[in-house]
């Protein structure tokens, strides 16, 4: 490269680009952290300026508002931390599925399908099972309606190389449709399009209070799972051969792993988490079934699992960070009569701050003047 | 390591915050007054959409009016915005009982289920699930359903629509294509679900238009959505494609009178009539008028008598009696004649003359209809004992037996595009 480089020089001018950029080695923690820190803060700043200047409100009151909204009351608690299990869930479905650079858009249909069949079995089975019983054929049954609808993919990926991007994709637009067959089959009252609340006077099917709190179970749950999965990635020959499989297929076949077969296998615990996801959403939260059930966080997981680089701790951080948003910005559009856009480009700024400070652990900028000098 | 280790700390750390600041404020909401003075009404409303949508606008506008008749100050009404029909809407009930609401109004057909669970949990809170339709059948007394009869202003509306199909067949501005085979004038109509409240509607103006010309055919394509400007756009175009001349809507956008408007500026012969709000200023030279209600009356009816200390009726519901329904002021298009004969009708219908689903009116199956027997505890069938026959003195009495519209009938002269 360098002598490539010389030679151009040599026959005509070689002009320097002003900047040029460079992989860094890897970075302190602490660093990394700190130019974190500084992107969220500085990202506050910009809103704060775009805050006054649209609405010429005092942006430190826009900020506490949105903190009202999320933490504001025990309730407000409660439900952000519902929230943040929902989507954390679903970032756990999608981690080993794109630590294998398995392209898993179709969460949105896993977490229907799993939802599918815990309403199903809600409605069919709810006066007719004991509570114990009720709950193993939920769990059971969602678990496998996400595994076959992500394991579908995965099994024409492995035989015929097809592309999983647009397969899972399409299959949400399948589980949306199913799910509008359903709604309309089970609408109560008739005729309303509606499902309704399911066995809102018997709560067959609902998630116990534990400790005396509505949404205690799905934490358990879903903590659990992030412990699971992040010692399932990081610790087990599963999780080494999703890794490698990740790197390089064609290192993983040189190994001598069987690489369709942990696609499908992958996908099998991918689409089983992401329906569990579903259980979790119609049996301990809405309990009710729609096609937004999944409400778009099967791709806001999306995001949230490359924010974490699969990391299901650190997924923690990054869903908790999403939820605090929506519910601040739904807060600041009541109280202050902004409407959801405004309140969107501030989520949109500290999103961009925050993906944009990876650019910065991850690489450094040579500008011109210290070329000169090393050369 | 240690970058995997501060990762897992700091995400720890931030679940025992959570929970530690749970267990702090749960503390301080203990014990609030629940014995205030009646002046003091503390007053919520969960919206489906905000204020750039058309029939939340409405609702925000009549809790305003009302409001305002009632000299309530701002802060005895905490708004919600674009709650959607899932948990949210129970999640924000059960917000607004937090903060001390007395009253909570949702404006939404899909807020009903999560109201009902709220009123389950709280009854000391009188819960409003406007245009819904399970008060009664719940049980719970602290749920109410309320509407207005606005097929009334759809009827009226649909007599504005005939007044112009009659100028049009006099100055001969229709063509084969606007005909069907049977020789009748083409309607077009945009509805959202193909629920009874739609139905209900467009039969209203169906027979508003009939009124005033009697040889005309109506088109349905549902959009299966509330608000979806380009849906219901699309919808536009496809009924005009196929000849109809007058397109009236049960959607919330301005998507349907835009298509209109612009079919109309290549040279199609078409009107639209609106519904919600005034739409002369998206299609000012198509637009008729639009039906719309007049929610101020409800609301203050219901706050009033709140603050008197009385208990809401399960089932409100009032019409041009009231004025709780009205059409929007008649669009420059309209025909000549046509304020003088909306004045005699209203009249009629005020003074009970008129009544909109005369069963002499309307055929079902070339069939004059004597009886129908509506579902009231919502199980589906019309069988039970509490299920009450809707057709005596020679009407459907819509809207009496409860709030929400019933009519569903499939009447002879309508077809329905694209429902089962």
């Amino acid at each position: 490269m360098q002598s490539k480089a010389e030679t151009i020089s040599a026959k005509k001018k070689y002009r320097e680009p002003l900047a040029r950029i460079a992989k860094r080695d890897a970075m302190p923690v602490l660093l990394s952290w700190g130019i974190r820190a500084a992107a969220v803060l500085l990202s506050l700043i910009v809103s704060a300026v775009v805050i006054y200047s649209i609405t010429t409100m005092n942006p430190l009151k826009v900020y506490g508002a949105m903190f009202e909204g999320a933490f504001g009351s025990q309730r407000k608690i409660w439900i952000t931390v519902r929230d943040t299990m929902s989507l954390l869930c679903i970032g756990i479905a999608l981690a080993p599925a794109f630590k294998m650079r398995f392209w898993n858009i179709g969460a949105e249909g896993q977490v229907l399908v799993g939802g599918i069949a815990t309403a199903a079995c809600m409605i069919y089975l709810g006066d007719v099972l004991p509570t114990y019983a009720l709950f193993i054929v939920m769990i059971v049954s969602s678990c496998l309606a996400g595994a076959l609808w992500g394991a579908i993919p995965a099994l024409f990926k492995s035989r015929w190389g097809t592309n999983e991007t647009l397969f899972t994709l399409m299959m949400n637009y399948v589980a949306i449709q199913i799910t509008s067959y359903c709604v309309a089959l089970w609408e109560n009252p008739y005729g309303s399009n509606y499902v309704g609340i399911i066995n809102p006077r018997t709560k067959a099917g609902w998630f116990p209070e534990v400790f005396g709190k509505q949404y205690m179970l799905n934490v358990i749950i879903v903590l659990t799972l992030a412990v699971g999965m992040f010692i399932y990635l990081r610790s087990t020959k599963h999780g080494y051969e999703i890794s490698v499989v990740g790197q390089s297929e064609n290192t993983a076949r040189y190994a001598g792993i069987n690489v369709g077969k942990v696609f499908v296998r992958t996908m099998l615990i991918s689409g089983a988490v992401a329906g569990l996801t579903g259980f979790i959403a119609v049996s301990g939260s809405s309990h009710t079934i729609s096609v937004n059930t999944a409400g778009g966080r099967g791709f806001t997981a999306i995001i949230v699992a490359w924010m974490a680089k699969f990391n299901t701790l650190t997924m923690m951080l990054i869903s908790l960070l999403l939820i605090f948003l929506e519910k601040g910005a739904n807060e600041i559009a009541s109280n202050f009569g902004l409407n959801d856009f405004a309140s969107q480009i501030i989520t949109g700024i500290i999103l961009f701050f925050i993906i944009g400070s990876e650019f910065f652990i991850n690489y450094r900028i040579i500008w011109r003047k210290k070329i000169r000098e090393a050369v | 390591m240690s970058r995997k280790l501060l990762s897992v700390l700091l995400a720890l750390s931030m679940v025992f915050c959570m929970f530690a600041f749970a267990a702090c404020s749960e503390k301080k909401e203990e014990g609030g007054d629940k014995d205030k003075a009646n002046e003091d009404i503390k007053i919520g409303a969960i919206l489906l959409g905000d204020e750039n949508e058309g029939y939340t606008f409405a609702h925000i506008d009549g809790i305003q009016k009302a409001a305002k008749a009632l000299n309530l100050k701002e802060d005895q009404i905490v708004w919600r915005y674009n709650v959607p029909e899932n948990e949210n809407c129970y999640d924000a009930a059960m917000e607004l009982v937090d903060a001390g609401c007395d009253v909570i109004f949702s404006n939404s057909f899909g807020h009903q289920t999560f109201m009902q669970q709220a009123a389950t949990e709280v009854p000391e809170v009188t819960f409003v699930a406007m245009t819904g339709d399970t008060a009664v059948s719940s049980g719970l007394d602290n749920l109410c359903n309320a509407f207005t009869k606005v097929y009334e202003s759809r009827y009226v509306s649909g007599v504005v629509a005939g007044m112009k199909l009659a100028e049009l067949v006099k100055e001969e501005k229709l063509t084969d294509k606007n005909y069907d085979a049977d020789g009748n004038i083409l309607i077009g109509y945009v509805g959202a679900y193909p629920y009874a409240e739609v139905v209900s509607g467009y039969t209203a103006f169906f027979l508003g238009i009939q009124s005033v010309v009697e040889n005309v055919a109506m088109q349905v394509q549902f959009t299966n959505e509330w608000f979806n400007i380009t849906k219901e756009s699309e919808a536009a175009n496809m009924l005009m494609a196929s000849g109809c001349v007058i397109i009236g809507q049960h959607a919330d956008s301005t998507g349907a009178p835009s298509a209109v408007q612009a079919a109309h500026e290549k040279g199609t012969v078409a009107y639209s009539v609106g519904y919600n709000i005034d739409m002369q200023s998206v299609a000012p030279d198509v637009a008729l008028t639009s039906a719309t209600n007049n929610w101020a009356v409800y609301y203050e009816y219901a706050i009033s008598t709140l603050q008197k200390g009385e208990k809401l009726p399960q089932n409100w519901a009032e019409g041009y009696e009231k004025d709780a329904v009205k059409i929007t002021e008649l669009g420059s298009v309209c025909a000549e004649g046509t304020a003088e004969k909306v004045e005699e009708v209203v009249a009629a219908i005020k003074a009970g003359e008129l009544h909109v689903f005369d069963t002499a009116k309307f055929t079902v199956k070339g069939e004059k209809v004597d009886s129908c027997v509506i579902d009231l505890n919502n199980n589906f069938e019309t069988t039970d004992p509490e299920d009450k026959e809707a057709i005596w003195d020679g009407y459907f009495h819509e809207s009496e037996l409860r709030s929400a519209p019933s009519f569903a009938l499939d009447i002879d002269g309508i077809t329905k595009l694209n429902a089962d």
